[in-house]
C-alpha cells in the first residue's frame, strides 16, 4: 500500500485522511511489536489480579506501555498509590519532548490548540517515530486527521491484544502463559536498544538493568526510582564527559 | 471467568486515575500547551531522557528478576538466559526487534520442554 500523492483528491476529505491513517498501521513492523506488548499487558494484569476493564481503560486512558507496566508491577506488589504515581510520572517526562517535537509537525497557522488534543493524546513512542516517516507523504493540513487515524488504529490493534492476552494468561498451560509474560521485557528493550542513538541511551538501559536487583535490596518501595535516577545520572555524566566538556 | 474478574470494582478504576492516568498524561498536557519555547536538545533533557530509559530498564528488569504470575514457574537461570540468547540474537541480525523476541521466546520454551 502507498499513499496517494500529496495533490490526490483522495486527501479532500478529512474522512478519507483519517482511513488512510488506519491503514497505515499494515505498514510498520511496530504494529507487530505493539500488539507483542499489550498481549504481554494484558496478561500481566491477568496475573496480577486486575480486571479486564481496568486493562482497557488502562490502555485507552494512558496509552503509555511503560507506564502501564510501571503502573502494574508496583500496585501488585503492594506500593502505594503515592509511590506508583511518582514512578508512573517519572517515566512519562519523556513523552513531553515528543509531543512537543511532533505537533509542529502537523499544526498550520490556523489550528487551535483543542484540534491538536487526541494527536497530543495519542503520542507515544511508535507513533512519534511513524509520524516522522509517514506525514512528509501527507498535506499538511490533513495531517491531524491522518494522525487521529494512524492512532485510532494503533489504540484498537492494542486493545484487542489486551483481550486475546488476559484470556490467554487465564487459559494456557503453565509454559505459555510464562512466554506472554517474557514478550513484555523482550519487547521492551529491544526497541527500546534499538532508539538508543547515543552512548547516554545504552548506558542507562544497561546501567538500569544492572543496578535495578541492587536497589530492589534496599526493599524502599522506590526501587525502580532508586535504580533509576542513579543509572539516569550516571549515564547522563557519561554524556556530559563525552560531549559538553570537550 | 466472573463479572468480578472482567469487571472489577470502582476503587481499581479509581486507583488507576490517580496513580496511572493524571501522572502520565501531565506531561502529554504540558507539551500541547507549552510546546512553543523548549530547546529540544537542551542538557536538561538529555538528563530527563537518561532517567526515563533507566526507569524502564529497571521495570524490565522487574520483570524477569521477580517475575510475576506464570513466568514464577520459570527457573532463574533459563529466564536469564531466555533474555541473554535474545539479546545475541538481536544483536546479530543488526538490531531485528522480532529476530531478538522470537528467539528469547523459543530459548525459554525448549528450555521448559528440556527441563520437564
Amino acid at each position: 500500500m502507498a499513499l496517494p500523492p500529496l495533490d490526490s483528491p483522495q486527501w479532500q476529505s478529512s474522512w478519507r485522511a483519517f482511513a488512510w491513517g488506519v491503514r497505515s498501521i499494515t505498514q510498520t513492523i511496530l504494529t507487530l511489536v505493539l500488539f507483542a506488548t499489550y498481549l504481554g499487558i494484558g496478561a500481566l494484569a491477568h496475573d496480577t489480579h486486575f480486571s479486564l476493564l481496568w486493562a482497557l481503560c488502562s490502555t485507552l486512558f494512558v496509552w503509555a506501555g511503560p507506564a502501564q507496566i510501571i503502573l502494574i508491577t508496583t500496585l501488585g506488589s503492594g506500593a502505594t498509590i503515592i509511590q506508583s504515581a511518582i514512578a508512573v510520572t517519572v517515566s512519562a517526562i519523556r513523552l513531553f519532548p515528543m509531543v512537543v517535537s511532533v505537533l509542529p509537525l502537523m499544526r498550520t497557522p490556523t489550528t487551535k490548540r483543542r484540534e491538536l488534543f487526541f494527536a497530543a493524546h495519542l503520542t507515544a513512542v511508535t507513533l512519534w517515530v511513524e509520524c516522522h516517516r509517514f506525514l512528509p507523504l501527507v498535506p499538511r493540513e490533513r495531517r491531524i486527521a491522518f494522525v487521529n487515524g494512524l492512532g485510532f488504529g494503533l489504540v484498537s490493534v492494542c486493545l484487542t491484544a489486551n483481550i486475546v492476552g488476559y484470556f490467554l494468561a487465564a487459559n494456557l498451560t503453565q509454559a505459555l502463559g510464562a512466554a506472554i509474560l517474557l514478550l513484555t521485557p523482550l519487547s521492551f528493550l529491544f526497541s527500546t536498544a534499538r532508539n538508543s542513538r547515543e552512548v547516554a541511551d545504552v548506558v542507562a538501559l544497561a546501567l538500569g538493568i544492572l543496578l535495578y536487583p541492587l536497589a530492589a535490596k534496599m526493599n524502599s518501595g522506590l526501587d525502580i526510582l532508586v535504580s533509576g535516577v542513579a543509572a539516569g545520572t550516571i549515564a547522563y555524566g557519561v554524556h556530559w564527559w563525552r560531549e559538553v566538556r570537550a | 471467568m466472573n463479572a468480578a474478574q472482567l469487571i472489577g470494582d470502582w476503587h481499581a478504576l479509581v486507583v488507576l486515575f490517580v496513580a496511572g492516568v493524571v501522572p502520565n498524561q501531565i506531561w502529554r498536557m504540558l507539551g500541547l500547551w507549552f510546546g512553543g519555547g523548549i530547546d529540544e536538545g537542551s542538557e536538561l533533557l538529555v538528563w530527563v531522557r537518561a532517567v526515563a530509559t533507566a526507569i524502564l530498564a529497571g521495570v524490565i528488569a522487574q520483570i524477569v528478576v521477580q517475575p510475576p504470575g506464570a513466568l514464577a514457574s520459570v527457573p532463574d537461570g533459563l529466564r536469564y538466559g531466555a533474555v541473554a540468547a535474545g539479546l545475541v540474537v538481536f544483536l546479530l541480525t543488526r538490531r531485528s526487534i522480532f529476530a531478538g523476541v522470537v528467539a528469547g521466546e523459543v530459548f525459554m520454551l525448549a528450555g521448559k520442554w528440556w527441563l520437564g
